[in-house]
């Protein structure tokens, strides 16, 4: 059977229009359609632009404040990071009081030792997956996803800051996921800074009392509370011949 | 010269190959049993994955077959970015995912085994860690919990 | 007699094998306890965080490399009495390898992430090196085997042993560079550290030569060449001797140091079991009994193999006293001050291991024997002294 060429086409065309139109509008439908939400998506929170580099995360301790057998910033740190209080010699402890008494002089302190996020961390150098980092603004953490439990960095640590998580953990804080098997040390609350809070829970358990003997900041502002007080009277950091260069300082040592 | 030693020569055989003896064959059919067997032993064992419903009136950030196969690979990508980076609040948020697909009998992913997240990988026989480290409470209840 | 014999080698085979699989089963049923329970099982706490398996593993390494100095002897410098030594070394070295690294990444907090150590790499980790450097070891091991059993590629296996030199070489400075960069402990932090376990490998490793080759020789029915045994014994105490020399040179010049005082006293005449260990362990029951023993004028088998078991023991007394003592010291935070704390801090640490660290160490030596075994009786390793008469093709 012949066919004229024409014949179909000219048939066609209203078809093929109305099919263009069709899919036209069905594509405008299809592009709108992400912006109409008929129901909420579980999790519309803005994202956080993350660590700044520009940001030098830092403590300061003056322990003339600090009283002998005061454990505010201690319990403070427990009930914060879900952490058991400790009575063996394997539990772990993110921050503890040394009690110290110069041998020569007599002359005693009470100072809270915790995590001093050197800005040349042993612990970081030693750790053979790279799960104890650096971050952006200094502070020193473990990526649990990465720590195999070979508890080098522990070996490595001067301050004796690293806990090894001798056995298997529950009702672990939201924020702040621990486990067994992984090494662990004070996270300069790191999940309260990330949200916008100003500063570390012994910090400010220890304002709350009335001690004010911790005091948090950012170490590369000029203008922030920390760098004006270490600015105008004398402070040290922990086994400073090390060059480690912590972030944590200490005054009345 | 010496002939050179075969590096068999001490071994029985003399590195020649053997047939199968008696003691061989029971073995094979041994290990052949204990390969073969549990596939026909206990069928039905494994409780089917019970789809505990979330939160109401919520939506997952991806439809539900993009989950089932990628939801490991973005939570993996994400931890990074949470840990290394700091972002927080983002899109595949474990966290997020824990508020809302938590139990609502047992305000949690992972305590029953029909529970979300362990529903599944349990009868995927895929273990996850997880929960070893993180709470799978959602953070209300946790909060609640800890006062 | 012939027939008789080989009935009694297949009875003794399977029994040994029997008897290292149960060590192995053992410590590993050990390892899976630890994984379910946590390391709260073992003696080990905040304080000492590496404890036995550590000192097994650590031994079982550096003797997988010093083993390979017979070998090296044999195909690097051509003495001929070593070359037919040489594979049986080589063996050695990959089961002691083997037995260790179980036993190490065994005592990992979370053992099942091994392959999260063997694919991310901190490339200032002396650990990550030495992933690399232990897994390379085996491959150019294996290689160095190959070129001595199979026949065409022999002239290959000088070169093959320079390469394993040089690789132990690097991989043994790696252990002892483990303890040498850190800078925290008084007991490490010293440059001195990688030579001196380069020493004490040449020592460990021959020591548990010997101890393999006189078992061997002893279930053949045959006895070790004169001349060779006087060689090789004196070659073993040259390597005690230099690694005493090491030990010693490291003390000196701790105790030259005010701010390394304590500790050394710790060490050497305070510390209750590390003392005792130390003098009595490594340097008279581990030093100086076998040097008196190996540079007698007439050395007998029983002699060598006494001689090689002390040499062992002193080594895990050694061992102990490095690894444990030098943490239940307590780190130096505040130099010139007492502390006390809730942490430890100021204290001597007490560690006593328990049976998991027991078993878990035992079945590292348990796997490198059964495997010894398997490979000794399935390919040609036993050294043969008599290679230069020539016997007429009589095997049918």
């Amino acid at each position: 059977m012949k066919t004229d060429p024409a014949a179909p086409l000219a048939e066609s065309k209203p078809r093929r229009r109305g099919f263009l139109g069709v899919a036209a509008a069905g594509m405008a439908g299809v592009a709108l359609a992400p912006g109409i939400r008929l129901i909420e998506i579980a999790q519309a929170a803005t994202v956080s632009a993350g660590a700044s580099p520009k940001v030098r995360w830092g403590m300061l301790i003056d322990t003339t404040r600090c009283a002998e057998g005061c454990t505010d910033c201690v319990d403070a740190c427990n009930t914060e990071n879900g952490i058991a209080p400790a009575t063996r010699s394997t539990d772990p402890q993110w921050i503890r009081k040394i009690e110290i008494k110069e041998v020569k002089t007599g002359r005693s302190a009470s100072v809270p030792v915790m995590c001093q996020h050197c800005a040349e961390p042993p612990c970081v150098d030693v750790c053979p997956t790279g799960a104890s980092f650096k971050r952006a603004d200094g502070i020193v953490l473990v990526d649990r996803h990465s720590c195999i439990g070979c508890r080098y960095c522990v070996m490595a640590c001067p301050y004796k800051a690293r806990s090894f998580v001798h056995e298997p953990l529950a009702d672990q804080k939201p924020d702040v996921p621990r486990g067994k098997g992984c090494v662990e040390s004070c996270t300069l609350c790191v999940h309260r800074i990330d949200r916008g809070d100003k500063t570390t829970a012994c910090a400010e358990a220890c304002a709350k009392a009335g001690h004010g003997a911790i005091v948090f900041g950012d170490l590369n502002d000029p203008a922030s509370e920390i760098s004006q007080r270490i600015r105008a009277a004398t402070s040290t950091q922990l086994r400073a011949d090390l060059h480690l260069d912590p972030g944590v300082r200490y005054q009345g040592l | 010269m010496t002939n050179p030693r075969c590096a068999f020569d001490a071994s029985p055989s003399r590195g020649r190959r053997q047939r199968t003896g008696r003691a061989g064959s029971a073995a094979s059919a041994w290990v052949l049993a204990t390969i073969l067997l549990p596939a026909y032993a206990g069928e039905g064992r494994t409780p089917l994955p019970v789809l505990e419903a979330a939160t109401a009136g919520t939506q997952c950030v991806e439809p539900a077959d993009v989950m089932r196969r990628n939801h490991m690979r973005f939570l993996k990508h994400q931890r990074d970015d949470t840990v290394r980076a700091g972002v927080r609040g983002a899109k595949y948020s474990l966290r997020a995912c824990v508020d809302c697909h938590a139990s609502q009998k047992t305000a949690s992913v992972a305590k029953v085994e029909t529970n979300f997240c362990v529903s599944c990988h349990s009868y995927a026989a895929v273990r996850i860690d997880c929960f070893e480290c993180h709470s799978s409470r959602p953070q209300a209840v946790a909060q609640q919990a800890s006062k | 007699m012939r027939p008789a014999f080989e009935r009694l080698e297949q009875r003794i085979f399977y029994l040994l094998v029997a008897a290292g699989g149960l060590l192995t089963l053992l410590g590993l049923g050990a390892a899976h306890w630890m994984e379910e329970y946590g390391h709260i099982v073992t003696g080990m706490d905040n304080q000492v965080v590496w404890g036995l398996p550590h000192v097994f593993a650590i031994f079982m390494i550096v003797a997988a490399s010093g083993v390979l100095n017979v070998a090296s002897i044999g195909s690097v410098f051509g003495q001929p009495a070593y070359k037919t030594r040489a594979p049986l070394s080589g063996l050695l070295s990959l089961t002691l390898l083997a037995g260790g690294l179980m036993v190490l990444m065994l005592d990992l907090g979370r053992p099942e992430r091994v392959i999260v150590a063997a694919t991310h790499y901190n490339a200032t980790s002396v650990f990550a090196w030495n992933v690399l450097l232990y897994s390379g070891m085996f491959t150019i091991v294996a290689i160095y085997l190959w070129t001595m059993f199979e026949r065409r590629f022999n002239h290959h296996a000088k070169a093959a042993g320079v390469a394993v030199l040089v690789w132990r070489f690097v991989l043994t400075t790696g252990t002892g560079s483990i303890f040498a960069f850190l800078v925290a402990r008084q007991a490490y932090q010293s440059a001195v550290l990688a030579p001196l376990f380069i020493v004490l490998s040449f020592g460990w490793g021959l020591a548990v030569f010997l101890i393999v080759q006189s078992s061997m020789l002893a279930w053949n029915g045959r006895r070790l060449d004169d001349a060779v045994q006087r060689r090789l014994a004196r070659l073993l105490g040259v390597f005690v001797a230099a690694a005493l020399y090491f030990v010693a040179v490291y003390h000196m010049t701790n105790l030259y140091f005010s701010r390394q005082g304590a500790f050394e006293a710790f060490i050497l005449r305070d510390g209750g079991v590390f003392p005792q260990l130390f003098w009595f362990g490594y340097v008279a029951l581990g030093s100086l009994v076998p040097l008196g023993l190996l540079f007698q004028p007439r050395i007998g088998a029983r002699g060598m193999l006494v001689a090689s078991a002390l040499v062992v023991l002193g080594a895990f007394a050694w061992l102990f006293v490095f690894i444990i003592g030098g943490q239940s010291f307590p780190l130096e935070i505040f130099p010139g001050y007492q502390v006390h704390s809730s942490f430890g801090d100021g204290a001597i640490a007490r560690y006593v291991p328990r049976w998991p660290e027991w078993l878990l160490g035992l079945g590292g030596v348990g796997a490198a024997f059964v495997l010894t075994t398997v490979g000794v009786r399935v390919l040609d390793f036993l050294p043969r002294d008599d290679v230069a008469a020539p016997a007429p093709a009589a095997k049918g």
